[in-house]
């Protein structure tokens, strides 16, 4: 049984990272997500580099949960670069934020989000979103073949 | 649509039957926000877009209206 890392949760505060997780728990996505905490260690990530060298372009995960405000390197030039490169171009991305600034959503909307989610402050809604965020991107979305990444 | 930058944002979900490689990779590529397929059984079709409009009208935080702004191709305002 392969153990995919379909879901890359990219959050800096311990709390939500908990919350998520919990909500996944129980559900089929719940191994299958890999947590980093700012920035730069999700482009190492999505890069292949640095400590995630052996990973290969031609696994990337299937839905990207991006927190917008992010130690290091900040939510939307992580989804920049993703969005300049081919390699990584076509990931779906999903901004999952607190932030309600009306010029984080555009600029996302901008830069080529997938989709913005806010999160909740309740918890049972926190629960939810995240549920259903996964099911969306997971179950019901056909995600770009390995074609898509390697550029056209 | 994702070329101007009035109707960029727009949230662009491909529905489709069609299975072919070319058209899911295309499709990302052009900026399609997701891509389905449609399922041939009537059941999990009626299923399939009830998620979908669940997830797009609910789930998700439309763009606002500032993001349809900015020139056309052509200049003009909306």
């Amino acid at each position: 049984m392969k153990e995919e890392q379909e879901i890359l949760l990219v959050e800096d505060n311990s709390g939500d990272v908990e919350l998520t997780l919990h909500a996944l728990r129980g559900s089929d996505f719940g191994r299958r997500v890999h947590v980093v905490g700012d920035g730069e260690a999700a482009l190492d990530f999505l890069f292949c580099r640095g400590p995630y060298s052996s990973r290969s372009f031609e696994r990337p995960p299937k839905l990207v949960l991006l927190d917008l405000k992010l130690p290091k390197v900040d939510g939307l030039e992580v989804l920049r670069q993703i969005r300049t490169d081919p390699r990584t171009k076509t990931i779906p991305v999903v901004a999952f934020t607190s932030s309600q600034a009306e010029g984080d959503v555009i600029e996302g909307y901008r830069l080529g989000i997938n989709s913005y989610i806010y999160k909740p402050t309740d918890f049972d809604e926190f629960r939810e979103m995240v549920k259903q965020a996964a099911q969306y991107w997971l179950q019901i979305n056909q995600p770009p073949p390995l074609a898509a990444f390697r550029g056209q | 649509v994702k070329s101007d930058s009035r109707t960029k944002a727009i949230p662009v979900v491909i529905l489709t039957s069609s299975k072919e490689e070319k058209d899911l990779v295309n499709g990302y590529h052009l900026g399609a926000n997701s891509y389905i397929q449609k399922p041939v059984d009537f059941d999990q079709f009626r299923e399939i877009v009830k998620q979908l409009g669940l997830y797009w009208l609910v789930v998700n935080e439309p763009p606002p209206n500032g993001a349809f702004s900015g020139p056309g191709p052509s200049g003009g305002k909306r």
